[in-house]
């Protein structure tokens, strides 16, 4: 990764043109034509440094559902049961952190009454209980990572 | 901002990525059997109306270094849940920052925030200068790191 890759990342993180050439509109601001700018961003993603290329949706506003979930389990049954939580197409990431609730994982569901019959679904399959905590209050939001 | 089927064809099909081409919402258009300019038009508005937060690079931020993944939690009395919530909003490298309902007795935690670094104990260090330089030494927190990452990517909308 060199300065225009970076230069790149943390440009295009904030936005991108949405005209008839975005790619040759970006390219400008780092000195380089268009298809070199969508050359590395192929390179980047197929280095797996970026997840997608493309549009970060407001999951409430397109009528959707949104919830981080957090479950307890143990140990010896962790693969498995992630294996199952991340069997559902709603699942979104999920992540082993260290607490007792150790599994964490993000719901995105179509609309927000799915949440919860979800959530039944996942405990069922699981046989453990799932604690829902839904967003309730937006203090910030601005997740993004300079390189 | 209500979204019409047009939208929504358009918002299911950009979803994974968009075309890395010359003309991508052209190619996106005859996918869908939509002109480009049309296409150009329904993402715009979208992204007015913030359906659409914003296009362009989602980042995995591990393999671009940032290994230390915190999630902090606050336990914090409710009259002063704003007056925290956005202290810590306004911290540069807070990356969000939501009231979430607590679990009794097992969860005590109302207020959560993310923080990204490039080793934990960089990141602790700065949760140290936070609670010191913000006043917050009477509110009870806790950090959990993550782990393995099971699964990463973003929500499917049809």
């Amino acid at each position: 990764m060199d300065e225009i890759d970076r230069a790149i990342i943390n440009s295009l993180q904030e936005s991108f043109p949405i005209c008839d050439r975005p790619y040759q509109a970006a390219a400008e601001q780092f000195g380089i034509s268009e298809e070199a700018l969508i050359q590395r961003l192929q390179r980047m993603l197929e280095r797996k440094q970026l997840s997608r290329f493309g549009p970060l949706y407001h999951a409430e506003r397109l009528g959707g559902g949104l919830s981080l979930c957090a479950m307890s389990v143990p140990g010896a049954e962790f693969e498995q049961v992630a294996e199952q939580v991340n069997a559902f197409p709603e699942v979104a990431h999920n992540y082993a952190r260290e607490h007792k609730l150790n599994m964490w994982f993000v719901l995105a569901t179509e609309t927000p009454e799915r949440i919860d019959s979800v959530l039944a679904e996942i405990e069922e399959a699981t046989g453990h209980q799932v604690y829902n905590m839904p967003k309730r209050e937006e203090f910030f939001v601005g997740l993004k990572f300079e390189v | 901002m209500v979204l019409s089927e047009a939208d929504r064809k358009v918002v299911a099909e950009i979803q994974g990525g968009l075309p890395l081409s010359s003309r991508p919402y052209a190619e996106v258009g005859e996918r869908i059997g939509m002109h480009e300019q049309e296409v150009i038009q329904r993402i715009t508005r979208m992204q007015d109306e913030d359906i659409i937060k914003r296009m362009g690079i989602v980042v995995r931020h591990r393999e671009l270094g940032y290994t230390a993944n915190a999630m902090v939690v606050w336990d914090v009395p409710d009259h002063r849940l704003d007056e925290v919530g956005e202290k810590l909003g306004s911290e540069e490298c807070v990356t969000l920052c939501y009231q979430r309902p607590r679990h009794l007795p097992e969860w005590p935690y109302n207020l959560f925030s993310m923080i990204h670094g490039r080793d934990r104990q960089r990141v602790l260090n700065y949760i140290d200068s936070i609670v010191e330089s913000r006043g917050l030494e009477a509110i009870p927190f806790k950090v959990l790191f993550s782990g393995r990452r099971f699964k990463q990517r973003g929500a499917r909308y049809q």
